[in-house]
């Protein structure tokens, strides 16, 4: 028992990572990273276009480290914190997509149009 | 007698399942869903930032406000130290215990200067006019960004007193649990990071 306890538990080695994996993680978001800010910085003028690129530039990042440094997966011991993970992200999708949604509706409808925002400030 | 030997193994193995999960891997587990709702926490300043993001009552946005070198040179610091801890883990794997210090010592460092030019970014908004109480935009930037910087700095400290941890009790099952919470922390600080310098800073600055 003692002698089994010593030894590396290499099944456990999947939720370890290598050096490899490791540093392929780190060269993968070094490059996702250094094209989303070559992309703004490039001053394109067409805004949906490069806010698109960079918010798959952003999740193809969380992918990667998820992935390569948290070791995130579908093994049977990383299998429960995966999940709560989906669940998290879903979660949080909702809260963010639907505050924007009703926000961007509440302010399209019932922004006085009429008053700019010094008027505002300066009315008692 | 046979009823009564019979149920014996049955019996160690109840307790060897005990013993197989009592290797720290539920603390951690704990600890991950703990970091989850960290995230919702994250998740709802986001909601927040993207909801108020141009209400800057005719003040500064982000367009004047940021400067994307200064905050690509942060991003790479953090994502050298997520690195650097990652090798460090390995080490700890190994038991090479000096290795792992060093690692962690650079990790140190790298958030460090992070965490650095985070505050001297700040004081330069607040220096300029352009602090929390500027515009709604403004108050949502420092909440976000800066509950971002707390956890690092928590993070840092947290390191600190590990490292320390580690010299003094060695690699023991204690410290070893310790080190991979707080390797799942601070790879979680370097995925939050990714969404602030995408979300906050580039299209900000778009």
């Amino acid at each position: 028992m003692a002698g089994t306890h010593a030894v590396p538990h290499d099944a456990h080695h999947a939720s370890h990572g290598t050096r490899k994996s490791y540093v392929r993680g780190f060269v993968l978001s070094l490059v996702l990273t250094l094209i989303a800010f070559a992309v703004v910085m490039a001053g394109s003028e067409r805004h949906g276009l490069v806010l698109g690129v960079i918010t798959i530039l952003a999740v193809a990042q969380l992918v990667v480290q998820l992935v390569y440094f948290l070791h995130l997966g579908a093994a049977p011991e990383q299998r429960n914190n995966t999940v709560i993970f989906v669940l998290t992200a879903l979660l949080i999708a909702n809260v963010i997509g639907l505050s924007l949604w009703v926000m961007h509706n509440a302010n399209v409808n019932m922004m006085p149009t009429q008053m700019t925002p010094q008027a505002a400030m300066t009315r008692e | 007698m046979d009823i009564i030997t019979t149920p014996a193994p049955a019996g160690a193995d109840p307790h060897h399942h005990d013993h197989a999960h009592d290797d720290g891997s539920m603390t951690v587990f704990g600890f991950w869903v703990y970091l989850m709702t960290d995230c919702v926490i994250f998740g709802s300043l986001f909601a927040t930032f993207g909801v108020l993001a141009t209400s800057t009552a005719g003040g500064p946005g982000g367009r004047e406000l940021f400067d994307l070198p200064y905050v690509g040179v942060e991003t790479l610091l953090l994502l050298i130290s997520s690195f650097t801890f990652g090798m460090g883990m390995l080490e700890m794997h190994a038991g090479r215990q000096d290795k792992l210090i060093s690692w962690l010592a650079i990790t140190f460092v790298f958030g460090a200067g992070f965490i650095g030019m985070e505050v001297r970014e700040f004081a330069h908004l607040i220096a300029d006019g352009a602090g929390p109480g500027r515009s709604a935009f403004l108050s949502a930037y420092f909440s976000l960004v800066g509950t971002h910087g707390l956890h690092v700095t928590a993070g840092l400290l947290w390191m600190a007193v590990t490292m320390h941890q580690v010299k003094r009790f060695g690699l023991d099952p204690v410290v070893r649990r310790r080190l991979a919470c707080l390797s799942l922390f601070w790879h979680f600080l370097d995925l939050i990071w990714i969404c602030v310098f995408t979300f906050v800073y580039l299209q900000g600055a778009m």
